[in-house]
């Protein structure tokens, strides 16, 4: 074991002593293709940018710009009674808010960690090793993101109802993480890990399961937390559809898609400003976790280097 | 024959070998492996074998053999749209928003990391919020002559008449291509912003010497060579998606389109699915659906093989 920790920090320390030269390594970078790049970017940006601007401003408009046409962009008498008729909705609901808020945090968190760990575990092998059935399940892993979730959700309804799982949380869980998209994404980048990185670790007598843990998981861990956030999100927004019907059992997301239909108390117009306060903040929760992750990519870049 | 069997016979014992050899792979592979085979590719072949009967979801199917492959080719003109439509929206939205979201998450890579952070996030959002944002289409090509769009051609003297953008049969498509492209900075471009930050320094280094000049040929020559395993998954996620555009039409112009200007293979299938309950034939959908993303994915293939030559 101690070899390999030292064979990974001379990775480490190499890489990060090069970060540290002055930067001559790309080649020369015109002025004006700077300029071009980033005016780009800024259309781009802006383009990208403006639903989101729209949608947050809306839940700061107090009802009577919310209803003016043509609507504003921009919200001229910024008001937070959006956001306190939300809190004050949610404080009064039958089901304990705080209910809603503990399941979907338990679906998120054993849904998106087990995912992660599961599919990787599976990842690996499959992108690194050949054994029998190996080309063979790689083949099927693509074709699996192929087909059309909606004629497959009534035979996973039967099995998971066979399995008695209807109506608690592992209905969702479960199901959830056999997703291939984190998987298929994740055994892609473990292409590119050096072989000689993994033969060295096998040779100071090290298993898979150790090589996967201590040097496979840190280098692509890039992969990981774009894994996790689609994963995260997946599970984030899942309502609970037909796998659960007990009120109590439900997530958050089935209680603001409630909201956001007006269905709790009121019946439209009255449920606009809290249907879009509503949508900001479940939109806010993935953004969060997305800039820490995101972020984490960033200080971790100086372990990607050691790629072929 | 004899040689034949005995190098049958070798072969299996080879792979036996193998096998046993590789029992630690087999133990790492299996949690996944197992529920990956009752989730996804036991309700798959389920579908497959529900395509060739008459399944209403409540009474017990009958084999009908091949009759909805024939109804959905033949009888069916709406299904035959719904391909057109589908493949007018892919041609543009799968390549703009594959080419688009490479070129983006390449530049982000140019910039200093925090700026660079904060435009992924930005560029991601779209997909991240979903069809909740949908709303600001529906506003800026609003069908009302004082809508956004309309009142700016219209002040630029373009038009005379305001444009029913959601719901004249000859314009909705436009719409929806726009909104779709708009969707689809997806999971694919979070995998090249990854990718793109993840190759080798030396790499650069290496081609800056072998005299390559500008950030053109070094994105030819050093970039795209090594990030051959990111444009697979890339061109993966992008075919599904651009495939399976349908719910974006639902929300801007409504079900069913008008005149049928934006119906696709997935809201032909949802429509049989979960509306009509016809489960037979909407899983014969998605198996043509299925057959249409293979082909696709094998052609993209090869395409992908001369990047970098």
């Amino acid at each position: 074991m101690e070899t390999i920790k030292r064979y990974y920090h001379n990775y480490l320390k190499r890489k990060k002593a090069k970060d540290f030269t002055p930067n001559v390594k790309k080649s020369r970078r015109s002025f004006w293709g700077n300029v071009i790049l980033g005016l780009f970017l800024l259309a781009m940006g802006f383009t990208f940018f403006f639903p989101v601007i729209y949608m947050v401003s809306n839940s700061f408009k107090p009802m009577n710009e919310l209803f003016r046409f043509p609507p504003k962009l921009i919200v001229n008498k910024p008001t937070t009674n959006n956001y306190q008729d939300f809190v004050n909705i949610l404080a009064n609901t039958v089901v304990p808010v705080t209910r809603s808020l503990f399941n979907s945090l338990f679906v998120v968190v054993i849904g998106s960690v087990g995912h992660i760990v599961l599919a990787s575990l599976c990842a690996y092998p499959l992108a690194k090793y050949k054994f029998p059935g190996s080309a063979f399940l790689n083949q099927l892993i693509v074709y699996s993101l192929m087909f059309n979730a909606s004629v497959t959700a009534i035979h996973n309804f039967l099995t998971i109802s066979k399995l008695g799982m209807l109506d608690t949380q592992w209905s969702i869980i479960i199901p959830g993480f056999a997703s291939t998209l984190g998987l298929y994404l994740m055994k892609n980048f473990m292409e590119q890990i050096p072989d000689s990185l993994m033969e060295a670790a096998q040779i100071d007598g090290a298993g898979y399961v150790r090589i996967h843990f201590t040097i496979v998981m840190p280098v692509v861990k890039p992969a990981l937390v774009t894994a996790f956030i689609m994963v995260f999100q997946a599970f984030w927004t899942n309502t609970g559809g037909s796998f659960i019907y007990t009120e109590a059992q439900k997530g958050f997301a089935y209680v603001v898609s409630q909201l956001a239909a007006g269905k709790v108390t009121g019946v439209g117009a009255s449920y606009a400003g809290i249907s879009s306060a509503s949508s900001v903040v479940m939109f806010a929760v993935p953004l969060v976790v997305f800039l820490i992750m995101q972020n984490n990519v960033v200080s971790t870049m100086a372990t990607s280097g050691m790629k072929e | 024959m004899a040689a034949n069997k005995i190098s049958f016979k070798r072969r299996a014992e080879l792979t036996l070998r193998d096998m046993k050899r590789s029992i630690p792979l087999y133990i790492m592979i299996a949690p996944f492996m197992l529920l990956f085979f009752v989730f996804v590719v036991y309700p798959v072949l389920r579908a497959v074998w529900f395509s060739f009967t008459d399944y209403n979801v409540l009474e017990k199917a009958n084999f009908v053999g091949l009759r909805n492959y024939q109804k959905l080719f033949l009888e069916d003109k709406t299904f035959i749209t719904a391909i057109k439509n589908t493949f007018i929206i892919a041609v543009i939205v799968g390549p703009g928003g594959y080419i688009l979201s490479f070129l983006l998450a390449w530049m982000i890579n140019e910039l200093p990391h925090k700026i660079g952070t904060v435009l992924t996030v930005i560029f991601y959002a779209p997909s991240m919020a979903g069809t909740a944002v949908i709303s600001v289409f529906t506003m800026i090509f609003s069908n009302d002559s004082n809508g956004y769009l309309n009142s700016i051609l219209r002040n630029l003297g373009i038009t005379d008449e305001a444009i029913l953008w959601l719901s004249d049969s000859d314009v909705v498509m436009v719409v929806v291509i726009l909104a779709s492209l708009w969707m689809s900075m997806g999971v694919g471009f979070l995998s090249f912003v990854a990718g793109v930050k993840g190759v080798d320094d030396a790499q650069y280094e290496a081609g800056a010497i072998d005299g390559i000049r500008n950030r053109w040929q070094e994105l030819w020559y050093v970039t795209l060579p090594n990030m051959k395993p990111q444009l697979l998954f890339g061109a993966v996620t992008t075919i599904t998606s651009s495939l399976s555009v349908g719910s974006i039409g639902d929300s801007l112009v409504g079900f069913p389109s008008p005149n049928y200007a934006t119906h696709t293979i997935v809201n032909h299938l949802n429509d049989y699915g979960n509306i009509r309950m016809e489960m037979g034939y909407a899983s014969a959908i998605a198996v043509i659906l299925f057959l249409i993303m293979i082909l696709c994915n094998m052609l993209i293939q090869k395409l992908l093989r001369k990047v970098g030559t």
